[in-house]
């Protein structure tokens, strides 16, 4: 017995002979797609890779981001939200009441949207997991009654203008220095992760990366964040609310990878019943996972309507299917169990690099929406297809 | 009279296992033919060939109607040569109505426009002939009992001209009273020249309508033979003759205290109101001993094991004592706290999250001991993962190990390092060594022992007796959700566990 089981290791090892390029398949046709989104758009239009135009990039796929992280886990944990665009609308629109009609002052305003964002995800979380009525109903019910609501508390108006501090939420950028700092932390950060993860592999007994190579994978974060910055730097600066997406990026992540409550959403979705049966509380993950990603929303919506500086009847409308878009063209499966945060952002800025190119370019709007629709099938075709073939 | 079935050497491979080996079954026209054997000993596999389900060209052999060698490419194929088969879970539609069902997929149509007076017409008919005089067909199925509904899938199976009838275990989900009616529409269907083959564990229902009966064993014919020249010990002699091959390394027991003490418990079935799954049941598990539970299909085992867990939708009444202290389990959280665990029947459903790694799936019922605050401590969680790894002889790469790659036996394991890192006092085992091999079986054979000596007891559930007599200290055996005989298992036989399994002659 002992031999034989001696045997099988050593003919693992041979088997598995670490090769420490190969990324996920999907990561690379994720952004080996998006470079060529970019490359395409840059032959066809001069100032698509100018600094004003990317900066502009970075603020237009905010919104979509935002929404889009918190989507995730939804979409993650077995579910779907098709109520976020018009609680986006309805938020946006008390946000703007408060500060415009009400004159509040900008804190108490965000405290408050961002309140009744989370009570509406437990109120339709509640719904959706103690009383067993399909997340599709629920949000698809929630996603008429927001819009109706905002039109009967705004009386269909426009809501404008905001408060200057309100503006800066959606409006501003980082200084050159302090854009200089966030990056130099962030290079910092990302090397001391590096090392400690390869300190960890190494003491159990995982094989641990060549260093050469680690110092490659550092490089190339390096070169990104510094490019970002200067290329930011030589417009305006970092737009601010990219700088929320970044933030919220990391803490979800975080959250999705390093927390209990993380990995037990993926393990509901990725199989509810031995979830279940491991003594996972799947109700309450669910309730919490809908008041997350509605607080999301209203996050959403304050970044929106601070960048437009009013609050629409339409605005948010259709977002929650970008949302959805993003993931999905992030890898995230609709099934439930699989899915990245830092996929769905690519995914987002994927669809925010189609709007923005085809716009400079002039194309009718007609043509976006056929180009992002067949962009969203073809992104699933293409992950089922390399999928089957690895099974093959 | 003449043969109106035969099946002729017929060998059904599936990877790795002989299901069918040279099987011959011969059917006289008109006759009520039972098929007997254990679990796995391939009735089902048998029937699947014969209605068409694995196509001609899928197994080695023939198959004779009437002397007339046919080849069934699909289960339509079957039913117009006249075989209709009727499975353990009815394939009606709840939501339509009797009429409609009967007729599905064959509507009495002009260019695709119902004729619904005629479906409803010709359903009195058929219904009649299954003894539903006072049915309407025109009322949805799903308001009708259990066994009224497995009435009208024999009428389905009429109207589509079947001569030849499988009822694969039909009365397991029926109560006495259907029994009784069932048996009757048998025996006049016997009159009248329709043949049938009656699949079923209960012996005293195949003494009770069947002319002839078949044994099968380890997927091979033992014999054919008259009702009339057998009785109920032969048949089971016959079903379980066979050596023990395997070798079980059962150490002896030093029972301690008794942990688990459940007593006239029962447990409701949550789908049909008034019957119980478990009636009335009582049992106690030591420290440090396997307690075997025996029983065959639908008697309950899973159910009993789901239920005491926390996981049966089913209402349950009875009282539940762990260490002496009554306990009220309303779920898997208070079941773990209170140290209990459940490796369940169906790894792949119920155990594993197959996309995850080995790591993530190990630690999934125990996340509190590897975080604080919420956040995982992942070195520690490595930790626990190499060591189940280890100690339990998974073959894998790392912890890191998709879950859904590893073979069936390794998988298992997985569940088993899940369970043990909750610290459980009692551990139930639900058919642990289904679908692995010998070499694994031997492996987890060997945990189990190593588990009771460190004082955990161990209640396992098994349709493989062998397993049951060569692994357990002692074994209840359960019939129908009754408690039919307790055994030591040194004194036990298979015979004896069968008698009692099949209908409750032993205590």
């Amino acid at each position: 017995m002992s031999i034989n089981q001696e045997t099988v290791l050593s003919q693992s090892k041979i088997k598995q002979r670490p090769n420490w390029f190969k990324f996920d398949v999907r990561a690379y046709t994720m952004i080996g797609a998006l470079l060529s989104i970019w490359v395409l758009f840059s032959l066809l239009h001069d100032r698509f890779l100018s600094p004003t135009n990317l900066s502009n990039l970075f603020l237009q796929m905010s919104v979509t981001s935002i929404l889009a992280i918190g989507m995730v886990l939804v979409i993650v944990a077995g579910q779907i939200d098709l109520s976020v665009g018009s609680l986006v609308g309805l938020t946006g629109g008390i946000a703007a009441i408060l500060n415009v009609w009400y004159e509040w002052n900008t804190i108490p305003v965000i405290l408050a949207t961002l309140g009744i964002g989370a009570a509406i995800g437990f109120i339709q979380g509640w719904i959706i997991a103690y009383r067993a009525v399909p997340a599709f109903i629920v949000t698809l019910g929630g996603m008429l009654i927001f819009r109706g609501v905002l039109f009967g508390t705004t009386g269909s108006v426009t809501i404008a203008p905001l408060t200057p501090s309100m503006k800066a939420i959606g409006q501003s950028y980082v200084g050159d220095v302090i854009g200089w700092v966030f990056g130099i932390a962030a290079l910092a950060v990302a090397g001391y992760l590096v090392m400690r993860k390869r300190a960890a592999r190494a003491k159990f007994g995982f094989d641990v990366e060549p260093f050469a190579v680690s110092v490659l994978r550092l490089g190339v974060i390096g070169a990104l964040v510094i490019g970002f910055v200067y290329l930011m730097n030589s417009y305006k600066g970092i737009p601010v609310p990219f700088v929320m997406v970044i933030v919220l990026a990391l803490i979800f992540t975080f959250i999705s990878r390093n927390t209990t409550f993380g990995r037990q959403v993926y393990a509901i979705g990725g199989n509810a019943e031995a979830a279940r049966l491991s003594g996972i509380n799947i109700k309450r993950r669910i309730l919490l996972v809908f008041v997350l990603c509605n607080t999301l929303a209203a996050i959403a919506a304050l970044v929106l309507t601070a960048r437009l500086n009013a609050a629409t009847m339409s605005s948010g409308q259709n977002y929650e299917l970008d949302a959805i878009a993003a993931c999905v063209i992030g890898g995230t499966s609709l099934m439930g169990g699989t899915g990245t945060i830092v996929g769905a952002i690519i995914g987002a800025l994927v669809m925010a690099s189609l709007d923005n190119g085809m716009s400079l370019m002039n194309l009718e709007s007609f043509w976006q929406y056929i180009v992002k629709g067949g962009i969203l099938i073809l992104a699933v075709y293409v992950d089922i297809y390399t999928r089957q073939r690895k099974k093959v | 009279m003449t043969a109106v079935l035969e099946m002729r050497n017929i060998t059904k491979q599936f990877p790795g296992v002989k299901a069918l080996n040279d099987v011959t079954f011969s059917v006289k026209k008109g006759e009520v033919h039972a098929l007997c054997g254990e679990n796995g000993a391939g009735k089902s596999t048998l029937m699947k060939v014969l209605s068409g389900l694995y196509p001609h060209g899928t197994y080695v052999g023939q198959i004779l109607i009437n002397g007339e060698e046919k080849r069934f490419g699909a289960i339509k194929d079957a039913e117009v040569a006249g075989i209709s088969i009727i499975y353990q879970e009815l394939a009606l539609v709840k939501e339509l109505t009797i009429g409609e069902n009967l007729f599905l997929g064959k509507e009495p149509a002009v260019f695709g426009i119902i004729n619904w007076e005629r479906v409803f017409k010709e359903s009195e008919r058929w219904l009649k002939e299954v003894g539903l005089h006072d049915v309407n067909p025109e009322q949805p199925i799903g308001g009708l009992g259990i066994g009224k509904q497995q009435q009208i899938e024999i009428a389905k199976a009429l109207s589509k001209n079947a001569n030849i009838l499988i009822l694969d275990e039909p009365t397991a989900a029926l109560t006495e009273q259907e029994v009784d009616i069932l048996l009757d529409i048998l025996r006049e269907f016997k009159k009248r020249g329709v043949t049938c083959i009656y699949i079923s564990h209960k012996l005293n229902e195949v003494f009770a309508v069947a002319d002839t009966v078949t044994v099968l064993r380890d997927g091979q014919t033992v014999g054919t033979f008259p009702i009339a020249e057998m009785n109920e010990d032969k048949v089971i002699s016959l079903m379980v003759g066979r050596e023990l091959k395997e070798r079980f390394p059962r150490i002896e027991a030093n029972p301690g205290d008794v942990v688990l003490k459940v007593t006239d418990y029962t447990v409701m079935n949550p789908e049909r109101q008034g019957k119980k799954v478990i009636d009335n049941l009582s049992f106690e598990v030591r420290k440090g001993e396997i307690l075997g539970i025996a029983g065959l299909m639908g008697a309950g085992r899973t159910e009993l094991v789901m239920s005491l867990f926390g996981s049966y939708a089913g209402q349950n009444f009875g009282t539940v004592e762990i260490e002496g202290k009554p306990v009220k389990l309303k779920n898997t959280q208070q079941a773990i706290k209170a140290g209990l665990a459940l490796v369940s029947e169906d790894r792949k459903k119920y155990g594993l999250v197959l996309g995850m790694d080995i790591k993530s799936n190990v630690s999934m019922a125990s996340l509190g001991a590897i975080s604080s605050g919420g956040i995982l401590r992942p070195n520690e969680e490595i930790a626990a993962g190499n060591q189940y790894l280890r100690s339990l002889r998974v073959k894998a790469n790392s912890v890191e190990t998709i879950v859904g790659t590893l073979s069936g036996g390794n998988q298992q394991k997985v569940v088993l390092g899940k369970w043990l890192m909750t610290n459980p006092k009692i551990l139930i085992l639900d058919e642990p060594t289904r679908g692995i091999d010998v070499g694994a079986k031997f492996e987890i054979y060997n945990i189990m022992n190593d588990l009771i000596r460190q004082g955990v007891s161990i209640i396992m559930v098994s349709s493989e007796l062998p397993e049951l007599l060569g692994m357990s200290h002692r074994i209840i055996v359960i019939s129908e959700g009754k408690r039919t005989g307790e055994f030591q298992a040194e004194e036990a036989t298979q015979e004896m566990i069968m008698t009692a399994a099949t209908g409750g002659k032993g205590l």
